[in-house]
């Protein structure tokens, strides 16, 4: 059966929130959950060493948790906060004087910098994406326990008669890039889990998100343990300038990103209020074209290219006088599907910056013996399925349906899609 | 050069002769600008000012295209003094940026150069040390570098915008205000930069530019992206409405010039840019819920049954449930659901009146009978636009707000109105559609059956 979209909204009972991961974000939470509570039994049994520095960072930790946005494709991140953890994790000095915290306290102090600051969303009804937040926790408890034991060597190299910074600069950066290396193999298989991508594809998703912002914050966390040896506390703040260019740029990035998907889907729905196909037609064939697009290894810029595609297949429709009768395109002649497809690729190269997603339109008729893009190929089969189907749940009608669309394997259907698309309708949910 | 009104030439000229005296004189009293030892140094942030000097448009302002340059300006005040701040501004004469004039490079180097040497004259004039500071003289440092920093910023802003005044002839008051209070700000903030690469120079010497540097780039590619992804989707939004009007022979391009209009009074009543902007996206969707409405009943001719007439009427709401989906500001959504409200309480679908009606609603319905009035319809011809204007005025207080019709009429006045081309015959066998936005040919309905 095919169900809509897995529900985002809060749940109040805990088995429901549970019942929303998958095993291994659970594996994460707990994980994270069990860091953050020795770290915090840990602090408390022994007391906090330097405690205002360690308000100070927990501060900035909380205001970063604050003002976290999310990234195409539903991640969460929160750049400030992770630089503040990353910073608390390198210090080696405040003016000169060396810092003994020991990385449970810095997990302690992460922790709950991270709680403060995710309280203010929970009180406005946004609950937390606990598994990014494990995630983000388990990364700087990471780092903490492979750098805290280094600091007090490194620190006696910066004084005479060594007096150098480089050794530290060094094992900084390579600790860092190894962490960030290993938090985009856990986000990897998370996603790879959760959406049934192919790990490496994910890993390469993963990388091509993570890097531009891992950079910033990587520099803006060493910045700031350097700056600490010099300035005070004063650092956290000057420090964040940069950061805050960053951060800005990031979330209008991702803010119109999301728009843009949104007014796609939205305006995509313009074919069924006309009547020209039947409710919810455009969202059911993108849900499940990307589904199988997904199953056979494309990657996320395919992916909404394939969305996108998707999504406005029908919308050659507008430029017919009326509508025709029913809609299904799988139904109608050949040469009038055609013309549907000729009409909607123009209408999508009207836009000048849509040029791929206008030629997959273009040849989503196209059989498979003129060799149409993979993500043509995709479309037309979750296509015909959703004309044959609809929005019907009938596990019989849709093996009807399968049965029918394997008849033309090979000529009209792509074979590997007509796969991908069994495997995902196998599975019960797009 | 030749084409620069004289004032402009006068001041192009003593903005450069300015800048090589003090420079000329920095070096008849000192013997050498910048001390040998420090040369490194100075090669540095010449190399960190270029850099940033070439790549401008950081900042998200659209108005002002600024690179973050001067903070290596002001890095130097700090490590190399006076002298050493104008040598890095007068880089901006080699920055790679290919197509700019030579006039505008020398003008920027100059204005540069001036602003680092009075900057590094404010910074002395604080007790500010000069050289590569302490490891443990960071406190001192920060009242000296903002003192620098607060002069040098609004002078380098007063040299530019005089130059633009007198180039370009637009008075300096028209110069937007709006952005300028954010724009001051972010242009302060960037100045942070430059104390960061002076205070941790002692410790990891130029480490700390590339440091510095790294968070920008990123932020810089990331604002690319974001303007990128914006001109992609305003093109996108543009197309999916036009297509939304293939079916309606006569009123392509209606959504794009009621989007202008729209945004042209949002713009003249002193709305903010993110308003203006949301306008502009309700003004080019306001009429996508009009696929609802069949064919036939827009083809009619003669008066309209009650339940056609009510299809027609829907529409806005039509509209609504299409683009609910988009995260717009709410204003938006109201704009598109009562663009067809009228000030005396007639209009549809809720009937509000006056003051009732949303903001954006007020606007868009002006914009849209007004590009209905100035473009061809099938059973008449395009109104002039002065025409059109007598038939908005006449009906403010009845039909439109008063106050957003005479927002408009004082925006055309300044930005004429390009009205759309004729349009030619259709195709034989197209039927004449009624356009439900022409404010002189009101829908009639049978009543009473």
């Amino acid at each position: 059966m095919i169900t809509t979209e897995r529900p985002r909204r809060a749940e109040h009972s805990l088995n429901t929130v549970l019942r929303r991961f998958d095993s291994g974000q659970l594996l994460l939470i707990c994980a994270a959950g069990l860091v953050a509570v020795a770290g915090i039994g840990h602090t408390a049994a022994v007391g906090l060493d330097r405690a205002e520095i360690a308000l100070g960072f927990g501060a900035l930790i909380a205001v970063g948790e604050l003002a976290r946005l999310t990234m195409p494709g539903n991640r969460e991140v929160a750049p400030i906060g992770a630089a503040a953890a990353l910073g608390y994790t390198l210090l080696l000095d405040l003016s000169q004087h060396p810092l003994r915290h020991s990385a449970l306290q810095v997990v302690a102090v992460i922790a709950v910098g991270m709680l403060a600051g995710a309280l203010p969303h929970l009180a406005v009804g946004r609950p937390p994406r606990l598994d990014a937040m494990a995630r983000r926790l388990l990364t700087g408890a990471l780092l903490a326990f492979a750098f805290r034991p280094l600091a007090g060597p490194l620190f006696e190299l910066t004084k005479p008669p060594t007096s150098t910074w480089w050794p530290a600069l060094v094992v900084m950066v390579a600790l860092i890039a190894l962490t960030l290396m290993i938090d985009v193999l856990i986000a990897a298989l998370l996603r790879a889990e959760q959406l049934r991508t192919a790990f490496r594809v994910a890993v390469r998703d993963e990388l091509n998100m993570a890097f531009p912002l891992g950079a910033a914050v990587a520099s803006s966390g060493v910045l700031l343990a350097l700056a600490t040896h010099s300035m005070d506390l004063v650092a956290l703040l000057v420090f964040a300038a940069p950061l805050l260019v960053t951060q800005v740029a990031f979330r209008k990035y991702a803010g119109i990103r999301a728009t843009y998907l949104q007014t796609v889907r939205a305006l995509s729905r313009v074919t069924e209020v006309g009547g020209y196909v039947e409710p919810g037609h455009s969202r059911r064939v993108s849900r499940l074209a990307v589904a199988i697009g997904r199953e056979l290894g494309m990657a996320e810029p395919e992916l909404l290219e394939l969305e996108y595609a998707s999504l406005m297949h029908d919308i050659g429709q507008l430029s017919l006088r009326d509508p025709i009768p029913g809609g299904a395109t799988v139904l109608t002649e050949p040469e009038q599907a055609r013309r549907i497809a000729e009409l909607g690729a123009e209408v999508i190269r009207q836009t000048g910056v849509l040029d791929r997603v206008a030629d997959v339109v273009r040849r989503q008729c196209d059989p498979i013996s003129d060799d149409p893009p993979l993500s043509s190929r995709i479309i037309k089969v979750a296509n015909a399925y959703d004309d044959l189907v609809g929005p019907s749940t009938d596990r019989d009608r849709a093996g009807a349906a399968l049965e029918r669309i394997r008849q033309s394997s090979g000529s009209a259907y792509d074979p590997h899609a007509i796969e991908a698309l069994t495997r995902v309708i196998g599975r019960g949910r797009v | 050069m030749r084409d620069l009104p004289w004032p402009a030439r006068v001041y192009l000229v003593a903005v450069i002769g300015a800048a090589a005296a003090l420079i000329v004189r920095s070096v008849v009293v000192s013997g050498a600008p910048v001390a040998p030892a420090d040369l490194d140094v100075l090669l540095v942030l010449a190399l960190l000012f270029l850099v940033c000097e070439s790549m401008p448009t950081l900042l998200n302002v659209e108005q002002f295209a600024v690179s973050v340059s001067f903070s290596a300006s002001l890095a130097a005040v700090v490590l190399l003094g006076p002298e050493g701040a104008a040598l890095v501004g007068l880089t901006a004469v080699v920055s790679v940026r290919p197509g700019l004039p030579l006039i505008k490079r020398l003008f920027n180097g100059a204005q540069f150069a001036i602003c680092g040497y009075v900057a590094g004259w404010v910074y002395e004039a604080f007790d500010g040390q000069v050289g590569v500071p302490q490891v443990n003289a960071f406190d001192d440092l920060i009242g000296p570098y903002a003192a620098a920093t607060a002069v040098f910023v609004p002078l380098n802003i007063v040299l530019t915008l005089t130059m633009i005044g007198l180039a370009t002839r637009v008075r300096a008051t028209e110069v937007p205000m709006r952005g300028m209070g954010q724009f001051l700000l972010s242009y302060l903030g960037y100045g942070t930069f430059g104390l960061l690469v002076a205070g941790l120079w002692a410790t990891v010497q130029s480490i700390s530019a590339v440091l510095v540097l790294l968070p920008l780039f990123v932020a810089r590619w990331a604002f690319g992206q974001y303007h990128a992804q914006q001109r992609s989707y305003d093109a996108t939004i543009a197309a999916l409405c036009q297509a939304v009007e293939t079916k309606d022979y006569y009123t392509r391009g209606h959504c794009t010039r009621v989007s202008l209009a729209s945004s042209m009074i949002a713009q003249e009543i002193g709305m903010g840019p993110e308003r203006v902007r949301a306008i502009r996206y309700a003004g080019m969707l306001h009429d996508v819920g009009k696929l609802g409405v069949p064919t036939k009943v827009l083809q009619k001719d003669g008066p309209l049954t009650e339940e056609e007439f009510a299809a027609i009427q829907l529409h806005p709401m039509r509209g609504l449930e299409i683009v609910r989906g988009i995260g717009f500001l709410d204003e938006a959504y109201a704009g598109i659901m009562h663009h067809h409200e009228r000030h005396d309480g007639t209009g549809y679908p809720m009937g509000l009146a006056g003051d009732e009606i949303p903001e954006f609603a007020k606007v868009i319905a002006v914009a849209d009978a007004f590009d209905s009035m100035t473009s061809d319809r099938s059973y008449r011809g395009a109104r002039p636009v002065p025409e059109a204007l007598a038939e908005l005025r006449k009906t403010a207080g009845t039909h439109f707000d008063p106050v957003m019709v005479a927002a408009f009429i004082r925006a055309l006045d300044r930005e004429p109105w390009q009205p759309p081309r004729r349009v030619e015959a259709p195709p034989p066998d197209e039927k004449p559609i009624k356009d439900h936005d022409d404010p002189t040919m009101p829908i009639e309905v049978v009543t009473g059956q």
